[in-house]
């Protein structure tokens, strides 16, 4: 029932409301985390290095971000909305909680077939698995 | 070595950034939350590490990643929960969590990837 009425929809207000520092906080975070996991996996190899390549590297700043973007908005509009800007950003947290269903089916994806297939096919099927399982785990949740 | 450190972080920035940026365009939230969870670490990081060190090497490193996948999942767990139970704020919640994912990552790379 769920489901059959969850809309997935375009929003670009919330790009409009994000601000170029905003952007480059994310790009600098995400520069400085996958430096510091090709450098992890230099000095401590590839066993300790690839549990970083499913650190939450963008995780604060974008929990930050969701949160602040709510609160201005319930502000705008009058009312004290830090409560309901947590649940949002926690919906948020829990989208990203089934999406790593989709995560670990790309790293078992890249693990089984890369010593076998030619790179860049394995890492284009990886991509789309981890697409298709992340939103199936997502519309069968919507769906229960 | 500098030249390939700067290639790595402007790679990064902008697969991280790419995928942050598809997040903030879907509603719902639970929906956008998939982005979050996104590999673009590990897509950024991947195909350096196969042109410089080949796949085998790159499969021992994916082998790892289903450890911190489930990691993350625990991670983002925990975060939702803080947040909509306890309502503590987006800063705190994501950075003391950083815990469970270190301890779950490390946990079950040591009982089971390490082998």
């Amino acid at each position: 029932m769920g489901e059959s009425v969850t809309k997935i929809t375009v929003d670009l207000s919330a790009v409009r409301r994000t601000t170029w520092q905003q952007f480059a906080a994310r790009f600098l975070v995400g520069g400085t985390i996958t430096v510091l996991v090709g450098v992890v996996g230099k000095e401590f190899g590839p066993e300790i290095g690839g549990l970083f390549l499913a650190f939450p590297a963008i995780f604060p700043a974008s929990a930050t971000l969701i949160e602040k973007h709510e609160l201005q908005k319930k502000q705008r509009a009058g009312v004290n909305g830090q409560k309901r800007s947590r649940d949002v950003a926690g919906v948020d947290a829990a989208g990203a909680a089934m999406g790593c269903a989709g995560l670990l089916a790309f790293a078992f994806t890249v693990y089984k077939m890369l010593p076998r297939h030619p790179a860049v096919e394995v890492l284009s099927v990886a991509m789309l698995i981890w697409m298709t399982v992340a939103v199936l785990v997502w519309r069968i949740h919507k769906a229960s | 070595m500098w030249q390939e450190l700067l290639f790595r972080f402007l790679v990064g920035g902008v697969l991280v950034s790419a995928f942050a940026l598809l997040g903030d365009l879907f509603k719902p939230k639970s929906f956008a939350g998939l982005f979050g969870a996104a590999p673009s670490v590990a897509l950024a990081t991947l195909g350096l590490t196969i042109a410089r060190e080949g796949r085998a090497y790159a499969a021992t490193e994916a082998r790892s990643m289903i450890a911190g996948a489930v990691a993350f999942f625990l991670y983002a767990s925990c975060v939702s929960w803080l947040m909509m139970r306890h309502k503590v704020n987006g800063l705190l919640a994501s950075c003391a969590s950083i815990i469970v994912w270190a301890v779950a990552a490390f946990g079950l790379w040591f009982l089971w990837a390490r082998a």
